[in-house]
């Protein structure tokens, strides 16, 4: 039986944040119509870019390869709509730093015409977990939770590792974002399918389903599917609703008491995480044929007027997605893809929905939190860090660039979370100081290897000159020597000559 | 549509230092009228003496390095040294006598260590302690507390003013008829005379447990500071590990030798031991910062207090236990590091 239980572990630190989740959670998602353009950036996940295997003018079906996974670690894209490939050109994407990235511009003709679905589907069960996986790389599954790492890849690793538990983020502990909680609600079905086809390609018996508390309708839903396929491997973990619960290292902490070792993966301690949209849509493609192509996003804030979840193609821009779901009121000050605690603040609404968007956040403008003051000690932020470091030490060593004491004290395990900055009473910006400072860290480490490796060849240099004299000297000193050893016969032959000519002279 | 750039997190802290400032203020105001209850309007006036000197000096170092005054004197902190000084104070203390502690905190324990969140010393402690050592004799001079069936003659409101700004009394008024010991003196002069401490509380300026008046102020001052405890501006570690610091040395001895020790409730309820756990050595940025370190600091300060009671030559030892406990924090702090998630216990020995 799949009764919810409590979590077994316990989160340290944390912060009881507003909800504000009830606003877009009134109504069933919604689906975007196809929009006119469709801007799909070549990057959409962690590491290489896929490459681009259309041409400019080239008509595109709706699921489409667009551009193909490259390298080790990459996802491959698809067309999201039947049209015209217009344009690959640099596009603005909802980074931190508001930068462009390299997109695939697609004129839709509103036909939304599916290409005929290539592969063949064969009952899952009876593919080998390698096959599977194959198979799961071809559908550009990346993890839909916001980190956006190729799912084929993160299996893969996985199944190197020994795992004994498949865990399922359906936790979503940022305010404002319900997209996970609406997909449960109304696709629980292709959740626990999806975490069975996990489990087949695992080869594991375990499953969690990992839910907050405040999110009773979800676990309903998922109870009512689990007692249907009657899976008793699969278990609903109610985890108690505190942010961030739904970090990867903190919620395998909370569900299984282990911890992640610094610099490690779950894998490390057995564990495999994978957020319940992209369970979803493993099952959307092995089972229906359908790449990754749309995702649900929530569409929120007191800047528009009908908060909503709505299920968008990727590569709809922001602007339309918005402007479906009734627009900006007169409020909307500051736009955030993602949540209010870790989402990336843009300028323009021309950015595409990409697979990591799993919120759209329009802000009515900040209030001033006061002139930034000297840290006073007090401490809060410690009592709220997840990973148990002390922000204001940190914040100390950060401001002085004191680098071995920015290791000691653990900045590289900040996990950006945000909660210190919450509890400031001196309004220090902590999460973006750490973020810089990790940045010179980084720099200073890569300055480094450099240094190492410029060391290493003026070494090999220096060894190899040195080689080269000991080379001739002993060669030198060989002739010398076989000059000595035939010396005296030499001189004498030398002595003689000398005299015979003198004698012949005188 | 154009929008504004910002870096996460978008949520706007509730919380602000002037906040917990005025919070701490408010949370003297009941004990701060006890004190003027029992023991005249005098308090008002080292109040005021001292917050126009803490917060002139604060003006004076903000200007001086070109600091902008604003947020400076905004936090509220200088008031905070202020009144945590004249609660230190006996009612009637010249002006010059406050005025010289209130610019040494603010001025040399505050500003010179680099001011708000830098200093080493708690500012208000370091202050009394200057004046404790320049003028010991008007630090002494406690008036007799208001005790209703055996009133001593109390001060009037000018009489008390004319105390503070010429460190005289009337004529017709001596010293000795207001004045009395306190009860932490009377309890070690009478040890040191071979009385019992079952003999010395049956003198009338004894109380409950303290001594009457001053254990008045110090419920005050433990409603006020059980209320910052529920707002979160203090936590539990520092008041309970002062506590269990003062108590446990406190009950071993009277438990072996009640007849030549103070009981712990006069211990806990004398002196500044209620001001100093609430409001004096939970000062964050004096103290130590992490929850364990913080009731290992709480404890010194417990003990010391104790120790100074016991065996020092002051009948008090608040000022100089907390001073000296400020002086353990780096090590503490260092000590007490707390397990960062994901690293080994080896780890974080080898650090």
């Amino acid at each position: 039986m799949s009764a919810p239980t409590y979590d077994l572990g316990k989160l340290s630190g944390g912060l009881r944040l507003p909800g504000n989740k009830t606003e877009s959670t009134a109504q069933a998602i919604q689906d975007v119509p196809v929009p006119a353009q469709l801007i799909l950036p070549i990057k959409q996940h962690v590491g290489d870019a896929a490459q681009p295997v259309v041409t400019i003018g080239e008509r595109v079906l709706k699921g489409q390869l667009v551009a193909a996974s490259d390298g080790t670690l990459s996802a491959p894209v698809h067309a999201s709509s039947s049209g015209t490939v217009v344009a690959i050109e640099p596009w603005p994407v909802a980074r931190r730093n508001g930068e462009t990235a390299p997109c695939i511009v697609i004129e839709c003709d509103g036909l939304d015409e599916l290409i005929d679905a290539t592969i063949v589907h064969l009952d899952y069960k009876t593919l080998s977990p390698q096959e599977l996986l194959a198979q799961v790389l071809q559908g550009g599954i990346v993890g839909l939770g916001g980190a956006v790492f190729p799912t084929a890849q993160k299996l893969m690793q996985a199944r190197t590792c020994s795992i004994d538990h498949l865990i399922l983020n359906g936790v979503e502990c940022e305010s404002y974002i319900s997209c996970d909680d609406m997909l449960m609600r109304e696709r629980a079905a292709e959740v626990i399918s999806g975490a069975q086809i996990l489990m087949h390609a695992l080869q594991i018996d375990v499953c969690f389903i990992a839910v907050e508390s405040d999110k009773p309708e979800a676990i309903r839903k998922l109870g009512e599917v689990l007692a249907q396929v009657e899976n008793a491997h699969i278990v609903i973990k109610q985890v108690p609703t505190i942010y961030p619960s739904g970090g990867e290292d903190q919620l395998v902490q909370l569900v299984t008491n282990r911890e992640v070792p610094s610099g490690g993966l779950p894998s490390d301690v057995g564990c495999l995480v994978q957020n319940v949209g992209t369970a979803a849509a493993i099952h959307d493609w092995i089972i229906g044929g359908q790449a990754l192509i749309s995702r649900i996003t929530t569409v929120t804030g007191d800047g528009v007027n009908k908060p909503m979840n709505v299920r968008a193609r990727i590569g709809t821009t922001i602007a339309d997605i918005v402007e479906f779901t009734g627009g900006y009121n007169e409020r909307a000050k500051q736009l955030i893809i993602g949540g209010p605690m870790t989402g990336n603040s843009v300028t323009s609404d021309r950015v595409p929905l990409v697979k990591a968007t799993n919120c759209i956040l329009v802000l009515s403008e900040m209030p001033s939190a006061g002139p930034e003051l000297p840290c006073i000690r007090c401490g809060e932020c410690a009592s709220v860090c997840p990973v148990q470091l002390l922000p204001q030490q940190l914040f100390w060593y950060a401001c002085a660039d004191n680098e071995v004491k920015l290791r000691e004290f653990g900045l590289i395990d900040c996990i950006e979370c945000g909660c210190c900055d919450v509890v400031c009473p001196s309004h220090i910006p902590l999460t973006a100081d750490f973020r810089m400072a990790k940045g010179r860290i980084r720099e200073l480490a890569d300055e480094k290897a450099r240094a190492v490796r410029a060391r290493l060849r003026f070494e090999a240099r220096n060894d190899r000159l040195r080689r080269e004299r000991v080379e001739r000297e002993s060669e030198l000193s060989a002739q010398k020597a076989s000059a000595k050893r035939a010396g005296p016969a030499a001189i004498a032959e030398i002595l003689k000559r000398k005299k015979q000519d003198t004698g012949d002279s005188e | 549509m154009e929008f504004q750039r910002r870096e996460a997190p978008y949520l706007i802290p509730e919380v602000s230092v002037s906040s917990i400032m005025l919070q701490v203020l408010a949370a003297l105001v009941p004990a701060a009228m006890a004190h003027v209850w029992f023991f005249g309007p005098g308090f008002i006036f080292n109040l005021l003496v001292a917050a126009i000197f803490a917060v002139g000096g604060e003006a004076l170092m903000l200007g001086l390095r070109s600091r902008r005054p604003q947020t400076g004197l905004t936090d509220y902190s200088a008031l905070v040294t202020a009144a945590l000084f004249a609660f230190a104070l006996p009612s009637l203390t010249p002006w010059w006598v406050t005025a010289t502690g209130a610019l040494f905190a603010v001025i040399v324990a505050k500003h010179l260590y680099g001011g708000l969140g830098f200093n080493i010393f708690n500012p208000a402690m370091a202050g009394y302690v200057v004046v404790l050592v320049a003028f010991p004799m008007h630090l002494n001079l406690w008036v007799a507390p208001r005790m209703g069936d055996l009133d001593y003659q109390q001060l009037t409101i000018l009489q008390s003013l004319q105390f503070t700004l010429t460190g005289g009394l009337p004529d017709a008024i001596s010293f000795d008829a207001i004045s009395r010991a306190t009860p932490l003196d009377v309890m070690k002069s009478g040890l040191n005379n071979a009385r019992t401490s079952v003999e010395i509380r049956a003198i009338p300026i004894m109380g409950d447990f303290g001594g009457r008046g001053w254990e008045w102020i110090g419920n005050f001052l433990a409603i006020g500071g059980f209320w910052l405890m529920i707002r979160k501006i203090i936590r539990w570690q520092i008041p309970i590990g002062v506590g269990l610091g003062l108590l446990v040395p406190a009950t071993i001895m009277y438990m072996f030798d009640p007849g030549s020790h103070a009981s712990p409730g006069f211990h806990l309820f004398s002196g500044a031991t209620i001001l100093c756990a609430f409001f004096i050595a939970t000062d964050p940025v004096s103290a130590a910062t992490s929850p364990r370190g913080r009731l290992f600091y709480g404890i010194g300060i417990g003990v010391l207090i104790y120790c100074i009671r016991r065996w020092g030559s002051y009948s008090d030892g608040v000022a100089f236990a907390v001073l000296l406990m400020n002086m353990a924090v780096p090590m503490i702090d260092s000590l007490t590091r707390p397990h960062i998630i994901g690293h080994n216990e080896q780890d974080t020995k080898n650090d």
